[in-house]
């Protein structure tokens, strides 16, 4: 016995090239879709992680571009503006503060660094304060400088990893000619710091002559305390700013959203490339079969059963096309890490591309639906197809 | 001849056509019964109205005017016809039909296309088994080939098997020997017969061939939308 499915599919594969290329098509858009949607969540989980991860809820940062002082919590910037060390003490004085560590930022380009040189960004750091605030870092070699003033380093994962250094090796600070010890080396955080060299803050403001300037001050609230009322105390304080955790997650998250509606505009624009494509093969096929379909409909084939044959064809490339993209979305997820890594000048941390089998299934549904959109219009013409007008077609 | 035995009858159908300006009558007062179990052929030069009569008698299309009756029911009434969707539930279970060209679908087997109806349709008392059909037409040895493997006379055997499928009371063949050779002609109007014969299958025969139209008990001969001869 045959049933409408099996003669559906078996349509298919009369123009085995024309439907080969139409599930290729499918399944680019479909993996573009999934990829592009993965980004989204995977990209904004990754941020949201290396905020989360930074150890302090409040910094104060020179009065200038909030979003500056946004980049400067995750990633050194060029351009920074500077503050007195002596707002630490004013900041300690109130009630709330549990602790307070002072960080300067500095960028150096290093011409040797890369195929065409980077920046390499500097963290000086309170050898006191800093580590009891970053309690979830741990060491795959070594510990935390031995003193205040010590010319010493520590690399985070990669940092390590790219400039090739262990314990014991000497960092070269490019324009300045002067070598720092490494004394650690962190194990990967999976955050920011695994991209930092972390140097005792009065040596770096020493080799870069900042001596008492300071570019944030990270700052540890009480648990009980309430930040909302810091964060007001704080603005009294002259020349700074206040950035709240939740206001640079919210301030990124903003940019992300804009962003997000592009790539999902795009992702729109690969659906309907993959819905014209779609309607084009089919339309063509029952054009081509005509007089077949009037011949279905004398056999005694009802405009329902043309209907949904012809829809069941569009459904099946769809499938196997969508089937096809997802998997491809799913496998090549890391490929596609790696080089939207290549292209983001600042990319968080952790997985870029998530994608979990919720994503995967709402991808396929997608496409599938988009298909079944696709198929009405080829459908609808096959269905109106009359015996007779085949009939007349097959005399000419 | 008794009412019952008389499966199709056509009053006094006209068709008429409009081609911009001009005006063209293909079917001009046929009137004519079919008994049940007949073998009928219809010849006569092209554009002489055998074709349009068919697709009217095999309610592929509606007459002008006319009255045509079927299994004792009124079809159309003074032209008034049916819609596509009834007149689609009517051919499904009357008539078989078979075209010039075979239509079989070069992707499925002989017994997928043999079968084919069912995929849309299964009538009660419609052959279960391809086999069955395939047998009377001489195609038990062809069920796992592909359209594309077959000569043009067993394609055209498989369209006739497909046609029989649903067991319809008519089987409706237009020019089915026209892609045809002499030799592969004469096998079909010979199939056509024993199926007439021993199935006790009505048959109406569209043809050129007038050896092919010799198959048939009743040969009827239109010229210009009329029915000028019988024999």
């Amino acid at each position: 016995m045959i049933s409408i499915y099996q003669v559906a599919a078996k349509n298919l594969l009369r123009k085995r090239t024309r439907s080969l290329l139409t599930v290729v098509g499918i399944a680019l858009s479909a993996w573009v879709l999934v990829s592009l949607l993965g980004f989204n969540r995977g990209y904004e989980n990754a941020l949201s992680k290396d905020i989360d991860n930074m150890g302090f809820q409040v910094l104060v940062a020179a009065k200038g571009c909030p979003y500056e002082a946004a980049t400067l919590m995750l990633k050194g910037g060029t351009g920074l503006r500077y503050m007195n060390q002596s707002v630490t003490k004013a900041i300690l004085s109130h009630p709330e503060v549990e602790q307070v560590t002072p960080m300067l930022m500095q960028a150096v380009f290093d011409p040797n660094k890369g195929e065409d040189g980077s920046l390499t960004a500097y963290l000086g750091v309170d050898p006191v304060t800093f580590p009891p605030m970053k309690a979830f870092l741990k060491f795959k070699q070594g510990g935390w400088f031995t003193g205040q003033d010590a010319r010493q380093a520590v690399m985070g994962y990669e940092a390590a990893e790219l400039e090739q250094r262990e314990v014991g090796d000497s960092i070269l600070i490019p324009e300045k000619n002067i070598e720092l010890k490494v004394v650690g080396i962190l194990a990967r955080s999976g955050t920011q710091d695994d991209g930092t060299i972390f140097v005792p803050i009065k040596t770096l403001q020493g080799i870069f002559d900042k001596n008492d300037k300071l570019t944030g001050i990270g700052i540890k609230v009480n648990k009980k305390a309430d930040i909302a009322a810091l964060e007001q105390k704080l603005y009294d304080l002259p020349d700074v700013q206040v950035v709240s955790l939740a206001q640079v997650k919210q301030t990124i998250m903003s940019l992300v959203s804009t962003a997000k509606i592009m790539v999902l505009s795009i992702a729109l624009i690969a659906i309907l490339i993959a819905m014209v494509g779609v309607i084009n093969t089919i339309l063509m096929s029952v054009l081509e079969r005509f007089r077949e379909i009037g011949i279905l409909k004398s056999m005694g084939a009802m405009p329902w059963d043309v209907f949904r044959m012809i829809w069941v064809e569009t459904v099946i490339l769809c499938l196997l096309g969508g089937g096809l993209g997802v998997g491809l979305g799913l496998v090549l997820s890391k490929v596609t890490d790696l080089l939207i890594r290549r292209l983001l000048p600042y990319a968080p941390t952790g997985s870029l591309i998530l994608i979990d089998g919720g994503l995967a299934l709402v991808t396929l549904a997608a496409v599938v639906g988009v298909g079944l959109i696709s198929g009405l219009y080829p459908a609808w013409r096959a269905a109106r197809v009359r015996p007779l007008e085949s009939i007349r077609a097959e005399g000419d | 001849m008794k009412a019952a035995d008389i499966i199709l009858e056509a009053r006094n159908l006209t068709k008429v056509y409009h081609r911009g300006s001009e005006t063209v009558t293909a079917l001009d007062g046929i009137s004519l019964k079919v008994k049940r179990g007949e073998f009928l052929a219809f010849i006569g030069p092209s554009g002489s109205g055998k074709t349009t009569l068919v697709n009217i008698l095999g309610c592929l299309d509606n007459p002008t005017s006319g009255t045509l009756i079927l299994c004792g029911r009124d079809i159309v009434r003074q032209g008034k016809g049916l819609t596509e969707s009834r007149l689609t539930r009517i051919r499904r279970e009357v008539f078989g039909y078979v075209f010039q060209k075979f239509y079989l679908i070069p992707t499925l087997t002989v017994a997928e296309n043999i079968m084919l109806p069912f995929a849309f349709f299964r009538k009660a008392g419609g052959l279960c088994d391809p086999l069955e059909a395939a047998r009377l037409l001489g195609l038990e040895k062809r069920l796992n080939h592909k359209p594309g493997e077959l000569s043009g006379g067993e394609m055209q055997r498989v369209a006739i098997a497909r046609a029989m499928v649903n067991n319809p009371e008519i089987i409706l063949a237009d020019e089915p020997t026209g892609n045809l050779d002499t030799a592969r002609s004469r096998e079909i109007g010979q199939t056509l017969s024993r199926l007439n014969r021993e199935k006790g299958l009505t048959i109406i025969l569209v043809t050129h061939n007038l050896e092919l139209a010799r198959s048939a008990q009743r040969v009827l001969e239109l010229r210009d939308g009329r029915l000028v001869r019988r024999s």
